[in-house]
């Protein structure tokens, strides 16, 4: 664990100089390059871009988050039971739509730049938090539920004071899930020209510039691995938390 | 004082409780015993609205159940369930809060009464206060869970099975702190079991229902000795009948003058255990003490007269 979290922090503080200082590392980097090309991304800065991409992530998978857990709170409410199966349905809609189908219908109506690909990241991110949210709050211990209705609490203390805190960690799972697939997703943006690292990938593919596309590959690859220790790690302090270690994870 | 007046409850075709009128006095333990699927743990759950029932009605203190709201109602009520039930994310201390945080209690009010309730059962609140419930044994978790029952004062405690998942040891000591506690704030309970043994040793009073019905509600000694139907007298075992009705007595209510030899038994013990003790020396008599001091005797003639079906 301790040697784990060191490689960790190595790779991050690599990660962190490479995007302030590419230069640093056109030695390494023009290994991949044929004569005459610039072995470091000359078309903006690494940073910057990087930055756009973890921003366009975030804002997507807040906003899948808000709409998929609201929707998975109120179909698990008695009154909104019968709206499961639609829910449901919409967001298996949401994941089986190819990403760039959805850029693609998405781009007459928003035209180009980040939204159609908001668009896309948010229907793709829904559908793991859904389910996750929806296991969460339907497997939680029969003793405990009826323990939270049978000391007199309302519908909406039991929500937030017993099956929300319980169900957190099995919801967050999803919400891991979900920011990994929209951050390697996110490339694709740039197709409809949203400013994302895909642009790096682009450029390399089409001037035929190996180098490019490992620098774009490597730092998407990176910060997922990272964020999904990260969030792997509030998760389990989560479940410690709450006393659930001893329960599978889902 | 509970009554329950000709309360049904259907699923579908199905009758899960069949008419049971009963009434419960305060102050009382009434146990209810019968087998799984006889309506038990239903009828217990229609008193604080866990279940709604199809017909009849429940009166508390003479006031009906079905105008207060459930959370409200269910607030006054205690509640302890098999398996504890305790919230996993919340501390020993903030689990026995919970009631008394949602009637609106004062910080230092409710901090008052988690020490006391931690220091009536036995749970140093230094030590456990700030303890998650899986870091506690069972029997722990259980006192727990009726800590929290007991938190805002409640005059009814409802309890469905609550020493089911505990071992035979430290259920007979969560009996007796249940017993000790109950004569303390004279807290009418309604405790259901589907065992015999349980219902005889803690009920003032057993109901028995089966399919449904209730088919006797009575003190244990006449439930034992004039059982109402063929059902009422499996459940006790005619073969332990006689030992069930000793266990319903103390020795100290049965002492006799003289002076034997022999390992002395305290005036507290049951009939039944101080029988054991007679055979298993092989006396006839064995010496009976108070607070270490011999006051008399206890015999084994007299305990045989006892065992007998009351005329």
């Amino acid at each position: 664990m301790r040697i784990g979290l060191l490689i960790r922090l190595i790779v991050l503080a690599v990660l962190l100089v490479f995007l302030i200082h590419p230069d640093t590392f056109a030695g390494f980097f023009s290994l991949f390059t044929k004569p005459n090309q610039p072995p470091i991304y000359n078309q903006g800065s690494l940073l910057d871009i990087t930055l756009n991409h973890l921003a366009i992530v975030l804002t997507a998978t807040v906003a899948s988050t808000l709409i998929a857990v609201g929707l998975a709170i109120l179909v698990t409410r008695p009154f909104g039971a019968e709206f499961l199966p639609l829910s449901r349905s919409l967001a298996n809609v949401g994941q089986t739509f190819p990403p760039v189908a959805v850029l693609a219908l998405a781009v007459p109506m928003l035209g180009f730049g980040t939204a159609p690909t908001l668009v896309a990241l948010f229907l793709y991110g829904l559908l793991p938090i859904f389910e996750n949210t929806l296991t969460g709050l339907t497997n939680l211990p029969p003793a405990v539920t009826d323990a939270a209705k049978g000391v007199g609490m309302t519908g909406w203390q039991r929500l937030l004071k017993v099956e929300l805190p319980l169900a957190l960690p099995v919801i967050l799972a999803g919400i891991r899930l979900s920011t990994v697939i929209s951050l390697a997703t996110a490339t694709i943006g740039s197709t409809v020209a949203a400013r994302t690292l895909g642009e790096v990938i682009i450029a390399g593919l089409t001037a035929n510039n190996t180098a490019f596309v490992l620098q774009g590959g490597l730092i998407v690859g990176v910060l997922a691995v990272l964020i999904y220790d990260a969030l792997s790690a509030l998760e389990r302090f989560l479940m410690a938390r709450t006393g659930q270690l001893g329960r599978a994870a889902a | 004082m509970i009554e329950i007046d000709d309360i049904t409850k259907t699923y579908g075709e199905n009758t899960v409780v069949d008419r049971v009128s009963l009434v419960i006095d305060p102050g009382t333990i009434c146990v209810i015993v019968g087998t799984s699927g006889s309506g038990k743990t239903t009828l217990m759950r229609m008193i604080n609205k866990l279940v709604d029932q199809t017909s009849g009605a429940i009166r508390i203190d003479g006031e009906d159940i079905a105008g207060i709201p459930a959370y409200e109602l269910r607030r006054r009520i205690g509640y302890a369930i098999q398996g504890h039930g305790l919230f996993p994310h919340r501390t020993v201390g903030q689990n026995i809060a919970t009631v008394p945080k949602l009637l609106g209690w004062d910080k230092k009010r409710i901090a008052d009464r988690v020490e006391e309730l931690l220091t009536l059962f036995q749970l140093d609140p230094a030590q456990y206060r700030d303890r998650l419930p899986n870091e506690l044994s069972g029997g722990q978790q259980q006192r727990v869970g009726v800590a929290r029952a007991l938190a805002a004062k409640p005059n009814i405690l409802l309890m469905d099975e609550p020493y089911g998942a505990l071992d035979p040891v430290i259920r007979a000591k969560a009996q007796e702190d249940l017993l000790a506690v109950q004569r303390q704030f004279e807290t009418t309970i309604v405790l259901v079991t589907h065992d015999m043994e349980e219902a005889i040793h803690l009920g003032t009073k057993i109901a028995v229902m089966d399919k449904g019905q209730l088919l006797q509600h009575d003190v244990p000694q006449q439930i034992i000795a004039n059982p109402a139907t063929p059902f009422v007298a499996e459940l006790i075992g005619s073969a332990e009948r006689p030992f069930r009705l000793l266990s319903l007595g103390k020795v100290a209510d049965h002492i006799e003058p003289g002076e034997v030899a022999g390992t002395p038994l305290d005036a507290g013990v049951t009939l039944r255990d101080a029988y054991a003790e007679l055979l298993w020396s092989g006396r006839p008599a064995l010496p009976v003490t108070r607070d270490g001091k011999v006051i008399g005797q206890v015999t084994l003639a007299q305990l045989a007269r006892l065992a007998a079906r009351p005329q």
